[in-house]
């Protein structure tokens, strides 16, 4: 689904406000650009020359969420490409996980955060709703040494969308982003 | 915007009844829990804890907002500004979270039934409701994968762990079939697909889906169903955590945080 993270942008003003919000980290965690984690829909610049940004939250109560529409409004408003900046909250389709770009995973990995684990390619669906599919999922590998001798301590973190891992070969304790 | 415009008088009226009540179940049980933060057994289940709380308020938000957009009103104004007698919330959740084997037996219950009722939720012809209940529920797997074990842990504990459980399961079973409580436009939420089954099939889909696993923990569960006035009653633990959670707003008309 990573290329659906970045469509070809129909106007020189839109590939310019895709650049700018590549450009703007993640709140929680800066290693990544909201691009290459996903959280961007769509982006349109209507005949009055309004843009129109979709963003899709990592999960419905994340706190961040304000800061990034707050962000985004205020880079994409100095780009001067568009008269005004709209940022709309959207489920559909919802955030998950695959949205995350290769890049975005690397980005992840290298700052401490083990990407999130994904299902095995024979499985159908994406649908994570069932308790079985989550229990199936392989363990985190960890960022700090690949191993995937690792155990979850916690499916809760420090922020709603961040697990809490331990490897048991470097014996370093380390977090996870969530797959949903 | 266009979606709930093009819905008459009472079909709108019926969904926002049905939001209400969605949103207060989530608001109320995430205060509920987030009283856990910072005294909760053992620190993993004090982030834990904590965590799904923040995620429950979340989804209360997305609902209220929802709501708002249906009604031409402020979410913040519905979510803080009503009197306790005007909440909407199943009877499970007016009771205090008393020990830890009670807050574990609600959330099980609670958790199990918004399972049911989210899967349905996720087929509603209301498309901004479909995407929303499709996106909570993901996030719910993992509260619902929390209280599983929980229930668990404390049943296969010697006593009086799963002495408390098993009361706790006992004294709540009443008050947990009123999530699926008749809502006054359900004939008109079912009629236009607004809600995708009437609330008596959610039910006995729970029903089937728990008593297999608390029946050997609680012993046999009366044969109930949820009662009419199910998401009316108001208790004094509900009007305690009122004054509570509306403080903020209570003390300073107009807030915003």
């Amino acid at each position: 689904m990573s290329a659906t993270a970045r469509p070809a942008a129909a106007s020189d003003a839109e590939r310019r406000i895709w650049d700018e919000l590549a450009a703007i980290p993640d709140p929680e965690i800066p290693a990544i650009g909201l691009v290459d984690l996903g959280v961007i829909g769509s982006v349109a610049v209507d005949d009055d020359g309004a843009a129109w940004i979709e963003l899709l939250p990592t999960f419905v109560g994340c706190p961040a969420i304000g800061v990034m529409q707050a962000e985004i409004e205020r880079r994409v408003g100095a780009l001067g490409v568009a008269k005004a900046v709209e940022v709309r909250l959207s489920f559909d389709p919802p955030w998950t996980s695959e949205r995350i770009t290769p890049e975005g995973r690397e980005r992840l990995r290298r700052s401490g955060f083990a990407p999130p684990v994904m299902p095995p390619p024979t499985e159908a669906g994406s649908g994570l709703t069932e308790l079985d599919v989550l229990d199936t999922l392989p363990p985190a590998e960890c960022p700090y040494c690949g191993s995937r001798n690792t155990t979850l301590e916690n499916p809760f973190g420090p922020t709603l969308c961040r697990a809490i891992y331990h490897c048991a070969d470097c014996r370093q304790p380390f977090e996870q982003m969530k797959r949903v | 915007m266009t979606v709930a415009d093009a819905l008459d008088a009472p079909a709108r009226a019926a969904l926002a009844e049905l939001l209400l009540t969605l949103a207060d179940d989530e608001l109320v049980i995430g205060f509920w829990d987030s009283e856990w933060t910072g005294i909760a057994p053992v620190l993993e289940e004090d982030v834990a804890t904590s965590s799904i709380a923040q995620d429950e308020i979340g989804h209360a938000k997305a609902l209220y907002e929802l709501l708002a957009e249906l009604t031409d009103d402020d979410p913040d104004r519905i979510a803080f500004g009503r009197a306790a007698e005007e909440y909407r919330h199943a009877a499970l959740l007016n009771h205090a979270r008393g020990d830890w084997a009670f807050s574990a037996a609600r959330r099980y219950l609670y958790e199990t039934a918004d399972a049911v009722r989210l899967a349905s939720l996720a087929r509603s012809a209301h498309a901004p409701l479909a995407a929303l209940a499709g996106k909570i529920r993901r996030e719910e797997t993992y509260h619902l994968m929390h209280a599983d074990a929980w229930l668990r842990r404390l049943a296969d504990a010697p006593a009086p762990a799963s002495d408390r459980l098993a009361d706790a399961l006992r004294t709540l079973w009443p008050d947990a079939q009123e999530v699926f409580a008749p809502l006054e436009g359900e004939a008109e939420l079912t009629r236009r697909g607004l809600l995708s089954e009437p609330m008596t099939d959610l039910h006995a889909a729970w029903q089937r889906s728990v008593r297999p696993v608390l029946e050997p923990i609680a012993g046999s569960l009366e044969e109930i169903g949820p009662s009419p006035d199910g998401r009316q009653r108001r208790t004094e633990d509900f009007r305690w955590l009122h004054r509570e959670m509306t403080m903020v707003a209570r003390s300073v008309e107009g807030a915003t945080w």
